[in-house]
């Protein structure tokens, strides 16, 4: 995919100079075959070499390079451990990379305050780990959280298997200190509950890196449960395990953790981890209480009675840790089992109102024979935000497209029923089109002014996220609201 | 009243250059910067458009009452976990706008974390969408959660959609005899253990704690706080005390001038006597006629202070909100331009400057 929204032409030569004046040698990379490791994210398909790398140690290293940046109108892709699955750590071919893997200091744990500070390059895990020892811990829980950074997190907007009870990771960043393009500091939020003005850190939160680099975080930790304990439930029918979920919150109850996979899924996983899921089974619904162990027994009880009524074929509760951990590990091992059993796999990310759910599959087994591919589908049950891994063969012909214009047709199904085109893994690249048919015209056009409003030059990640009106015009989905066009006169593809 | 009529009013306003002040029951007129511009009634525009409770949401039109929320949640058992005040008659849409949350916020968080979509209207008269009904959507920059306590100076909040949450199942409340510092010291210890908390309240050296949650969570969670000395209190006392506190009838609220102190919940305290009231698991104090620094003394805490309530001539010479550093007030003013281009939506009414 190329961005063509997005022209810049760099002086290759003259940036490097001025890059090597504020950098010591080690963290700046210019030769071709250094560079290569940065040239995608998690998402594969799509890449690019950067004309220079910057791995920063400091605050004033940051500043320096943005200022560079700025002043010569080159672009600028902030980096974190580059897990991102849509794209948007993906490098511009005119600009930079700015790695902030070596901001990576847990800088304060504060039992009292149940609070941390920390550098953005600082692993997501790495916090929870740090915490332990109080008693406390991080609860956005993304499946990449050995690796993935905060930086990232704030970025994406992050959340796991927990944040249908503790939230994503907007519900729990207080703080967080930004340098702009023009290399200006930013305190927004602090770690009192609110803070005077706009709430910016609701809009810097899944700003994909295009508002500014982040360079420390304080976030919120919070009590470790004194237990947890799972539900494995299986079903005949999905529509029903989807029946099951929305009986579940209709008793009241909002468990720490409520996944599903379907058949196809368990059948990749159940090989690989040996979990003991049913592999006769349509659909199966984990199912994560957690609390004192009085509230948990209570809690447990409920939805076991629960799913019994909604017809569940069989349900299973661990009775030990190893067996709560050994449920999950097929869950969380579901990327790498489908990456098994096929070449390559497409990862999707849309939600949906859960009462669509049954539709929704039915549709995706619909368009497994329109496209002729195979996909399996895990998905966060409780929120409705569902992964479909869609299988494929880099190397066969044609197979690449396919599995594009099958993902492209999920996502926009997931807002035909009233969702998004993103739950968690953001727009980067990869979703940028469809962003065309999920917003209006003018919904749009008011993302670009924000967006200007913090870096007029339109330098921090450029071609992500927020589509020009020219790429809409391009993709055919241009929305016209009221006949409120900008520029009518021009002509229109 | 149709979207078309507040569109209207609002292209009408900005052709011609009319400052407009957004009012949904003007219950917070005592709230915020100076009030400026021809009173634009947005009330009328009001219903509940959609409420799912399985999916965990409700969409309503800004002039409709909390209280009529409220009722229709309670009746599939659920709530708005943020426990805004009603105050009467008030509105979603100004409920939203003034972002200010009652006594489970520190437990549930606030009313920017419950927001999931909302349709705005611009200063220009365009309709924006933003967000949506599901509790996961992160394409585009979140503008919904923008939206709370921007005071209606980024547009009109025509329709917005909340998540809600099951009600706890059960609730019981305590009250120890603490001065304020011990208070302090024990919510944040407290605060770090598995404890169903869910809201506190401290005033005249008695420190209520509210309970909620499971029967057996919360039983188990009175066992463990009794050695701190935690006396019970009877459930219709308890009720009428969180409504009391949530409603500011409370005379911890009484004096005339008001601040609001949002503060780390560590901070140490000062020790002055116009302190009246601690909330929120001690990071939300509030004084009477405080002395001259608090502003300043709530800055190096890390947090802020709100004059909250005095004289309307005091808060615009003083400003009601902490003034914000230049980058970030400059910030401010390029946002309030893009969403707001003449300036015509409750001018004055954060900030001076915009
Ligand atoms: C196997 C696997 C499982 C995953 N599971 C989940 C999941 O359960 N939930 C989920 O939410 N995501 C998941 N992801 C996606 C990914 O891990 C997250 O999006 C993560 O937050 C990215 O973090 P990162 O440090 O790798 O960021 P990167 O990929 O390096 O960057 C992501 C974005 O953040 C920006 N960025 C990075 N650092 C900064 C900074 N300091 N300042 C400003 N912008 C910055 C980049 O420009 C880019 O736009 C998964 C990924 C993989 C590979
Ligand atoms: C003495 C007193 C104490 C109170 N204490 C508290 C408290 O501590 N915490 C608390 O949360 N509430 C408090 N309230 C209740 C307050 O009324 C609520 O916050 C309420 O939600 C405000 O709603 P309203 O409809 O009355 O808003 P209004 O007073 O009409 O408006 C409040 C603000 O929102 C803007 N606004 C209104 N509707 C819209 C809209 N649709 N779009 C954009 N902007 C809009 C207005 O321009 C104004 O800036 C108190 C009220 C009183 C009288």
């Amino acid at each position: 995919m190329t961005l063509s929204d997005s022209v810049f032409t760099t002086d290759r030569a003259a940036l490097a100079t001025r890059l090597k004046m504020i950098l010591p040698a080690h963290c700046l990379l210019t030769e071709d075959e250094d560079l290569r490791p940065y040239e995608c994210d998690g998402l594969t398909a799509y890449r690019e070499l950067p004309m220079a790398v910057c791995l920063p140690e400091s605050e004033v290293q940051v500043i320096d390079v943005l200022r560079t940046c700025h002043q010569m109108g080159v672009p600028v892709v902030a980096r974190g451990a580059g897990t991102g699955l849509s794209g948007g750590a993906m490098p511009h071919a005119q600009g930079v990379v700015l790695s902030m893997a070596r901001f990576n200091k847990i800088l304060q744990v504060d039992r009292s305050a149940r609070t941390a500070v920390v550098q953005p390059g600082v692993r997501n895990l790495a916090v929870s780990e740090a915490a332990a020892p109080f008693g406390l811990y991080y609860a956005p829980d993304p499946s990449s959280q050995i690796a993935c950074t905060l930086g990232g997190n704030v970025a994406e907007n992050s959340g796991g298997v927990h944040c249908l009870k503790y939230g994503l990771t907007v519900h729990n960043v207080l703080r967080v200190r930004v340098v702009s393009i023009e290399g200006e500091v930013f305190e927004i939020g602090s770690a009192a509950p609110d803070a005077p003005g706009y709430d910016l850190l609701a809009l810097i939160i899944g700003s994909e890196g295009m508002l500014g680099v982040v360079t420390e975080v304080t976030v919120k930790l919070v009590p470790k449960p004194e237990l947890a304990q799972v539900v494995m439930a299986s079903f005949d029918e999905v529509a029903r395990a989807g029946d099951a979920v929305a009986a579940i919150i209709a008793a009241g109850i909002i468990p720490a953790g409520l996944e599903m996979m379907d058949k196809p899924a368990t059948a990749a996983v159940e090989p690989y981890v040996k979990a003991g899921y049913d592999l006769d089974a349509a659909a199966i619904l984990l199912c994560e209480s957690d609390g004192t162990p009085e509230e948990v027994a209570e809690e447990i009880s409920r939805v076991t009675a629960v799913l019994t009524a909604a017809g569940a074929r069989d349900i299973r509760v661990s009775q030990s840790e190893a067996e709560r951990l050994r449920f999950w590990a097929g869950r969380k091992a579901a990327f790498p089992a489908v990456g098994r059993i096929t070449p390559d796999y497409y990862c999707m990310d849309g939600t949906i109102p859960r009462k669509r759910l049954a539709e929704m599959l039915a549709a995706i087994a619909a368009m497994e024979s329109k496209y002729q591919l195979r996909c399996a589908n895990v998905f966060h049950a409780g929120d409705g935000n569902l992964h479909p891994l869609i299988m494929y063969d880099a190397a066969k012909p044609g197979e690449w497209a396919r599995a594009e214009a099958f993902g492209a047709e999920i996502l926009e199904l997931s807002v035909a029923l009233g969702g998004s085109i993103t739950g968690e893994h953001g727009v980067g690249i990869e979703k940028i089109n469809q962003m065309c048919v999920q917003y209006s015209a003018p919904a749009l056009d008011a993302f670009r002014r924000i967006k200007a409003a913090f870096d007029d030059k339109g330098l921090l990640n450029p071609g992500k996220a927020i589509p020009s009106l020219h790429r809409c015009a391009e993709y055919g989905c241009m929305h016209v609201h009221r006949g409120d066009l900008k520029f009518p006169e021009l002509e229109r593809f | 009243m149709q979207l078309d009529d507040l569109l209207e009013r609002i292209k009408a306003a900005h052709d011609d250059h009319v400052p407009l002040r957004i009012r949904g029951a003007g219950s917070k007129d005592f709230y915020g910067g100076m009030l400026a511009g021809e009173v634009f009634d947005v009330a009328p525009y009001a219903g509940i458009l959609a409420y799912e409770p399985t999916e965990l949401y409700i969409t309503a039109r800004c002039g409709t009452r909390l209280a009529e929320i409220e009722a229709e949640l309670a009746g599939k058992g659920q709530m708005l976990a943020f426990e805004p005040p009603h105050f009467g008659a008030a509105t979603l849409g100004g409920c939203i706008a003034a972002g200010l949350s009652g006594p489970r916020r520190m437990a549930a968080g606030g009313v920017r974390d419950f927001v999931l979509g909302a349709k705005l209207i611009d200063g220009t008269g365009q309709v924006l969408d933003f967000g949506g009904q599901v509790m996961k959507n992160v394409a585009g920059y979140d503008v919904s959660r923008l939206l709370a306590g921007s005071l209606g100076t980024l547009g009109l909040i025509a329709e917005a959609t909340l998540k809600v949450l099951p009600r706890p199942v059960a609730e019981q409340t305590l009250c120890f005899d603490f001065d304020a510092a011990e208070s302090i010291a024990k919510l944040n210890e407290w605060g770090g253990r598995p404890l169903p908390i869910s809201a506190s309240f401290w005033f005249a050296n008695c420190l209520y704690l509210r309970l909620s949650g499971a029967q057996a969570a919360v039983d188990a969670a009175i066992r463990a706080l009794a050695q701190a000395g935690g006396k019970p209190i009877a459930a219709v006392d308890a009720a009428k005390h969180w409504i009391s506190v949530r409603e500011q009838t409370h005379p911890a609220f009484a004096a005339a001038t008001l601040w609001r102190c949002a503060l780390p919940s560590t901070a140490p305290l000062s020790s002055d006597d116009s302190l009246q009231a601690i909330e929120w698991g001690g990071a939300l104090r509030w004084y009477a006629d405080a002395p001259d620094g608090l502003r300043s003394e709530a800055a190096v805490s890390g947090g802020h202070a709100v004059l909250y309530r005095a004289a309307e001539s005091k808060r615009c010479l003083d400003g009601a909100f902490a003034p914000l550093s230049p980058a970030l007030l400059a910030l401010h003013r390029r946002l309030k331009k893009s969403f707001d281009p003449k300036g015509i939506l409750n001018p004055g009414r954060l900030y001076a400057e915009f």
